[in-house]
């Protein structure tokens, strides 16, 4: 039971907002001790788990050209394409790219996604300019709002599409686990059953994103209420 | 054969680019601690594999030490001013998306194609490591296209990297330090521990009592854990298997589908799950570190009620 003393740093260190580098080094500094490790082993055992998980850490390689696109005015030509198009709203866009992000990481294309290469340079900045669109010069709150919203909506389709896909990590650690535990289930039931999830996230996330548009109606266009 | 070390040095490189650039930007006060922090991560990739368990865990704790002493400043290379970013995106048109989904589109490709490809006998890529060393090739071959194209000055491109990553900060190897801790708990047997808890203090006579302890537990632990594949095995040894499949004779595969996507519910609401829910605050240049899960809370909440009517109505009719 003591093991779970290095758990409770992790919840407080996060309340007290310390910095959170530290308040792992320190959780695992405590679950080692708690489990009997010597404190050298504990930091060889976490120098060896930092190393082995470097791959985490992979995706920064795309800053350098993710960069040099903004340095020639991608984010500027993101928000002229969202400016051309008529009937766009904060919530429609993301809404689309909710259910691009959602069908395609449930064929396995994870990868056509993500924060720093696709709702950085692309998404956050076409839905801030379908705001300004329809608001004209935006308040701050509002902007980080809509920003906010378009990193949620990346994470929500990626969690509640990829299970749909029969060989994704998840979907396999399922299989190994219960094999172990001597009960035999296919790939292909198990993602199935991932499809009542997928569709009732797409109901409840789409809803909040119409949601969001009449929410933004409110905050964004203060001139509105002065009529 | 290509593997994820080969995607390691060139990793390194680009950190030790973002050092050196750090030593020389006078607009930043604290740009020797940015040196020494993008220096040493830099090492961690190119001479890691090489340096020892002992070696590696004190580079660690020289980076945590950098970390909280907040000796990171943000770096402010010469970039583009906003009026040549309109006019260069007016003037080039939609040909700027073209290198930005050269990156994706070679992950799919090597994803799809290039898993079983073989070189005079020798396979291409690592089978098991694809996707990522996809990723890495189609970073690279993105920059090299772009700089082909927009002939920029010859450092700019690690400049406008060094840009982004000041402004992820150290936030940028929580992710991987999560998964380290992760690690550590693994080896002190904190998962076994809280099933213990949970099956000790929880009511769980009754299949639908399973189930809410299932499904609520899967997203709790998660949320602590930040890694619902960390929570899925304690979870299901606990209460999943013994009590919904044995016990109840529940679906096996439904239990742990949405079992999973319960976890995942989870995963929504925790800085935990840095590369989700901090880094993107970080990217976004949001002010508050947990804007993202504030977004995603609702819908958590939400979704964490659903799946747990869905498993209730389903699990035992199939």
């Amino acid at each position: 039971m003591l093991t779970l003393l290095g758990v409770a740093v992790v919840v407080v260190g996060f309340l007290v907002r310390l910095n959170p580098l530290l308040v792992i080094a320190a959780s695992a500094l405590v679950t080692g001790l708690a489990a009997g490790l010597d404190p050298l082993a504990i930091l060889a055992a976490f120098g060896k788990a930092f190393n082995d998980s470097r791959y985490v850490s992979v995706i920064w390689l795309v800053l350098p050209v993710i960069g040099l696109l903004e340095r020639y005015g991608l984010q500027d030509r993101a928000r002229m394409l969202i400016a051309r198009l008529r009937g766009v709203t904060v919530g429609r866009l993301l809404l689309a790219y909710f259910a691009a992000r959602q069908v395609s990481a449930s064929l396995g294309l994870t990868s056509l996604g993500g924060h720093p290469q696709m709702v950085r340079p692309l998404i956050a900045p076409m839905a801030e300019a379908a705001a300004e669109k329809e608001f004209g010069e935006l308040p701050e709150q509002a902007r980080l709002r809509i920003r906010a919203n378009a990193a949620a909506v990346d994470n929500i389709a990626l969690f509640f599409g990829e299970d749909v896909f029969i060989a994704i990590g998840s979907i396999l650690l399922i299989k190994g686990f219960l094999q172990q535990s001597g009960v035999n289930v296919q790939p292909f039931e198990l993602s199935v059953w991932a499809i009542p999830t997928a569709l009732l996230a797409f109901l409840i996330h789409g809803a909040r994103l119409v949601l969001l548009d009449r929410g933004l109606k409110k905050t964004a266009a203060p001139g509105e209420a002065d009529r | 054969m290509i593997t994820l070390e080969a995607v390691y040095v060139v990793a390194g490189l680009a950190f030790a680019g973002f050092a050196l650039l750090s030593v020389r930007d006078r607009s930043n006060k604290r740009r020797f601690g940015n040196a020494a922090f993008w220096g040493l991560l830099a090492a961690s990739f190119l001479f890691g594999s090489y340096l020892g368990d002992v070696a590696n865990g004190a580079l660690v704790l020289a980076l945590v030490v950098l970390a909280g002493l907040g000796a990171l400043g943000i770096g402010k290379p010469h970039t583009s001013t906003p009026e040549e970013r309109r006019e260069s995106a007016r003037a080039r048109g939609n040909w700027l998306f073209g290198p930005a989904l050269i990156v994706p589109a070679t992950a799919l490709f090597g994803t799809l194609f290039l898993k079983n490809a073989h070189l005079g006998g020798v396979p291409l890529l690592d089978s098991k490591q694809v996707t990522l060393i996809s990723l890495a090739a189609g970073a690279v071959l993105a920059l090299g296209a772009a700089i082909a194209w927009l002939k920029p000055p010859l450092l700019a491109p690690l400049q406008e990297g060094r840009r982004l990553i000041d402004t992820i900060g150290w936030a940028a190897i929580l992710p991987q330090m999560l998964a380290s801790l992760g690690a550590v708990f693994a080896l002190s047997g904190v998962g076994k521990a809280v099933g213990e808890i949970a099956t000790r203090y929880l009511p769980l006579d009754r299949p639908y009592e399973a189930v809410l302890a299932y499904c609520i537990g899967m997203a709790a632990f998660t949320a602590i854990m930040g890694n619902a594949f960390a929570a899925f095995p304690v979870m299901t040894a606990a209460i999943g298997l013994p009590l919904i499949v044995h016990q109840f004779h529940g679906n096996p595969a439904i239990m742990a589908a949405i079992g999973m996507l319960s976890g995942f519910c989870g995963t929504l609401t925790t800085p935990m799950a840095a590369n989700f829910n901090v880094v993107p605050a970080a990217l976004l240049e949001l002010p508050d570190r947990n804007g993202v899960i504030k977004v995603q809370l609702p819908t958590a909440g939400l979704m964490l009620t659903g799946n747990t009517i869905l498993m209730y109505c389903l699990v035992f009719r199939f």
